[in-house]
């Protein structure tokens, strides 16, 4: 069965610098940097001190709140340092890789045979679980809730982001795996979307509930296919889970190892030559980046993700825990003389006020990180909704989390929305407002008061 | 050294002080500043709030200059120096006398306009510690537009104050406001100074002063300028053609009167998607709705010659969209995004009621024939309130799409 979701209202960002479909191995890094950070309102405990010696698998933290959600190891080495923020906050854990990988065996997972606890303990024994995020408030799933749904988007719609169809191909059996496991944990469906014109592997795959997606971004968004299919209500609770990381769920279900491969776009203007990296999930940046055509010396931002949703992070950073894709743009710490009110021909621009990006639709830009203008209060009304799909005011949406008013957040329909559902609204933003982060203040507080 | 890496000096030797906003304010006034993303999105359309700003401006300028002609033009016609233009090309309507006079009494408007508001502006940044948002620079050029051309400097300039203090520094300032702080300037000098606001005497420059002089026993001829309301208010005749409206030969406030560049500049802010057409078309719907109930009011013969009402009541109906301040206002105040109505369905509601009340207030009030200020500070005040039923709509669906699950 297959529906179709159409989308028309967003905006496609056209960069420059996409990804050339040819994948090569990336020189094997020698440390793997996990931070947990990436896993939002998680509070680590550690287990791996440092000095120990851990197979790729092996426990490193678990969750305070939750002991049997463990946080694994992407490689097998020996941890060398864990660096500590204010108040003791683990910051980041860095862990000297072998030259021969070791693994720890999970052993071979009876799909037939095991019921909805049986999956549940396994994945989160073996550090898969932390893959499976849920919303409301975009956070690691909580075990102990089930799932009226669940949702994989195979469709890219972010500017520059990897293409699924090609990082997904030859892994059918992995992901069939993983459906399987993830479909016993929930009552409803697994919701499976792709691109409406692809030849994506995850169409082939049975136990599903296939959509077609088509338009703009942020079509490929989790979050809009969600608002289209099945909206949250108070109290529901949807899983969402990136294809990607439905591969390394099924291998270690069919093998028993944690494999932490994975196919990364090396995406950006600054990239000489933009393709795709065959690495590990933490695997340092640097090796990648500027053994490939980064200018060394050159002023750039490197991001783990994409353009709009990504993070920042330094040159000896490492890869993040959930991205696929790596972006090099330049950065946009100068001036421009009379920037704001000379006509532009250069940059991407949703209005018409002397830009004139719209003339040509197709064209790829090469944008820095400038802001083009300072941080203002809300003043222009209606341009978020050009771009913004779902069935929610957003600019309301976004008061409403200034102002801390629960009931409003609620009513507003704040259940339903991730951080990256207002990238496009934050990208196109007169005022320069930082919708991502009031928005993820606003889920913060909402998971503090209402949980 | 260049001046960018001085002015970028400088604005390090600024940073922290008390002085930064205002030396910040001048600063991203030449230099799009170094700013760069951190945290959201890594990249930024090109947009900012100046842009967006300026090109309200920009659609302002043709206003501006037609309304500096149209000062001389009428100052010399109503002297019975030059004969009527022929039309809107009329080398007599683009003279160089026109222009002057236009120059000698608009700019000190724009100017005092500008420089009280500009300046309470800074001092608020400064004291407040933010920076100069860019909000007074279209209320700024609309006020000397929409006052009469010899309304007293001193005037402007305490409107110009109580303006930007109550109307929107209280409130928190740009983006903040309730009302339409150049509206409300001008609700200040209407309801302040009446006398300068209203009448036959203000809208062409000279008639305050020969008027003046004849009480001072002079033996000279009074000047006139009528404005079409007014003489419709009295049940006067129109001399003017309905040609001579839409262009704009008209007398009024200085940038109010051309229909047509009016339009244009709409037309401008509607392409740059700055302003929004769904006020704009809705308030003239409204204009013409109200417009019609009224000419049909005086078809059936409810109201007779004799009524104090029937000059405003028979002007045809599309009649209303050219006199007075109505497209003015229409396009370049009851769009403004921050007062208005902030959803797209709010907006129709809000852009037909102003148009609807403008023509209303406009044939019922004996004392001042103009009602779209009135009614787009009206509005203005309503507009939450249309918002706030809007967005119910949404909530309610949500809490039915709840509903129908949990039944």
């Amino acid at each position: 069965m297959s529906n179709d979701i159409k989308i028309k209202k967003g905006l496609n960002i056209n960069l420059k610098g996409d990804a050339e479909k040819t994948t090569e191995n990336a020189i094997i890094s020698n440390y793997c940097t996990i931070r947990p950070e990436d896993f939002h309102s998680i509070i680590p405990k550690l287990v791996a001190k440092e000095g120990t010696k851990v197979k790729a698998g092996e426990t490193v933290f678990y969750n305070k709140d939750a002991e049997d959600m463990k946080f694994v190891s992407p490689v097998s080495g020996e941890v060398v340092e864990v660096a500590r923020g204010e108040r003791r906050r683990i910051m980041a854990i860095k862990i000297q890789a072998d030259k021969e990988q070791t693994y720890v065996d999970f052993g071979k997972f009876n799909l037939d045979a095991a019921d909805a606890d049986k999956v549940k303990a396994h994945l989160l024994a073996s550090g898969c679980w932390p893959f499976i995020k849920q919303r409301p408030y975009d956070v690691i799933a909580n075990p102990n809730k089930s799932p009226k749904a669940i949702f994989v988007s195979g469709y890219a719609s972010a500017p520059l982001a990897a293409d699924y169809d090609y990082v997904l191909q030859g892994k059918e059996a992995e992901m069939q795996a993983a459906i399987i496991a993830l479909g016993k944990l929930t009552e409803g469906q697994v919701h499976v979307s792709v691109g409406k014109n692809s030849n994506s592997p995850l169409a082939g795959l049975s136990g599903i509930t296939l959509h077609k997606v088509s338009g703009p971004h942020p079509s490929g968004n989790v979050g809009t296919q969600i608002n289209k299919i099945d909206p949250i209500n108070k109290g529901e609770v949807v899983w969402t889970i990136n294809p990607q990381d439905l591969v390394v769920i099924g291998e270690l279900l069919l093998t028993g190892k944690f494999n932490a491969e994975r196919i990364v776009a090396l995406v950006g203007s600054s990239v000489k030559k933009p393709r795709y990296f065959k690495t590990k999930i933490g695997s340092e940046i640097a090796t990648m980046v500027y053994d490939n055509g980064v200018d060394k010396d050159g002023n750039d931002r490197i991001i783990s993700g994409n353009v709009l949703s990504g993070k920042q992070i330094k040159p000896d950073g490492a890869l993040d825990y959930y991205s696929n894709t790596v972006t090099v743009i330049p950065e946009g710490d100068d001036y421009e003389f009379f920037g704001w009110n000379k006509p532009v021909f250069n940059k991407i621009s949703t209005s018409r006020a002397m830009t004139f990006s719209w003339l040509n639709p197709k064209k790829k830009y090469d944008l820095n990180t400038n802001t083009n203008g300072e941080h203002r209060a809300f003043v222009v009304t209606g341009s978020y909704e050009e771009v913004f799909p779902l069935d929610i005011y957003p600019m309301q949406i976004l008061k409403a989390c200034m102002y801390q008013d629960l009931d409003e957040m609620e009513a507003l329909g704040m259940y339903e929305v991730a951080p990256e559902d207002f990238a496009l609204t934050e990208f196109i933003c007169v005022s320069k407002q930082p919708h991502q982060k009031i928005i993820r203040q606003g889920l913060d507080l909402m998971l503090k008061e209402i949980g | 050294m260049s001046l960018k890496s001085n002015l970028h000096n400088l604005k390090e030797k600024y940073k922290g002080t008390k002085m930064a906003p205002a030396f910040n304010a001048l600063h991203t006034f030449l230099y799009l500043p170094n700013e760069t993303t951190h945290g959201g999105t890594h990249i930024k359309v090109a947009d900012d709030l100046k842009r967006t700003m300026n090109t309200v401006i920009m659609s302002l300028i043709p206003c501006l200059i037609f309304g500096m002609f149209n000062a001389g033009y009428q100052h010399y016609l109503a002297l019975g120096e030059i004969s009527q233009a022929t039309g809107f090309f009329d080398s007599v309507f683009w003279s160089w006398d026109n222009l002057v006079i236009g120059l000698w009494k608009v700019l000190p408007l724009v100017i005092v306009s500008y420089g009280v508001g500009l300046a309470i502006e800074f001092v608020f940044a400064v004291i407040k510690g933010h920076e100069v948002e860019e909000g007074y620079l279209v209320t700024g050029m609309l006020v000397p537009l929409i006052v009469p051309v010899d309304t007293p400097l001193w005037m402007l300039a305490v409107a110009v104050a109580f303006g930007v203090v109550i109307g929107k520094e209280v409130f928190g300032g740009t983006g903040m406001n309730i009302l339409n702080p150049a509206l409300t300037i001008r609700a200040f000098l209407f309801f302040a100074y009446p006398t300068w606001m209203s009448g036959d005497k203000v809208w062409v420059h000279g008639a305050v002063a020969r008027d003046k002089a004849i009480a001072a026993g002079e033996n000279l001829d009074a000047i006139s300028g009528e404005t079409i309301l007014g003489s419709l208010a009295q049940g006067k005749e129109i001399t003017y053609s309905v040609w001579d409206m839409f262009t704009g030969l008209i007398p009024g406030s200085v940038g109010e009167t051309s229909a047509v560049l009016i339009l244009l500049g709409g037309l401008f802010l509607i392409f740059t998607k700055i302003g929004s057409w769904r006020i704009m078309l809705s308030s003239v719907l409204g204009a013409l709705a109200m417009g019609l109930i009224f000419n049909g009011v005086v078809d059936a013969g409810w109201i007779g010659e004799g009524s104090k009402f029937y000059g405003l009541m028979s002007t045809e109906f599309w009649h209303h969209l050219l006199i007075g301040g109505f497209a003015f206002g229409t396009v370049f105040m009851a769009t403004d995004p921050v007062t208005a109505s902030q959803t797209n369905k709010g907006k129709w509601i809000y852009g037909f009621l102003i148009g609807f009340i403008s023509i209303l207030i406009r044939v019922f009030n004996p004392a001042y024939p103009e009602g779209v200020m009135l009614a787009i500070l009206l509005m203005n005040v309503f507009a939450p309130t249309i918002d706030h039923y809007v967005v119910q709509g949404n909530v309610k669906r949500r809490m039915k799409r709840l509903k129908a699950k949990t039944a």
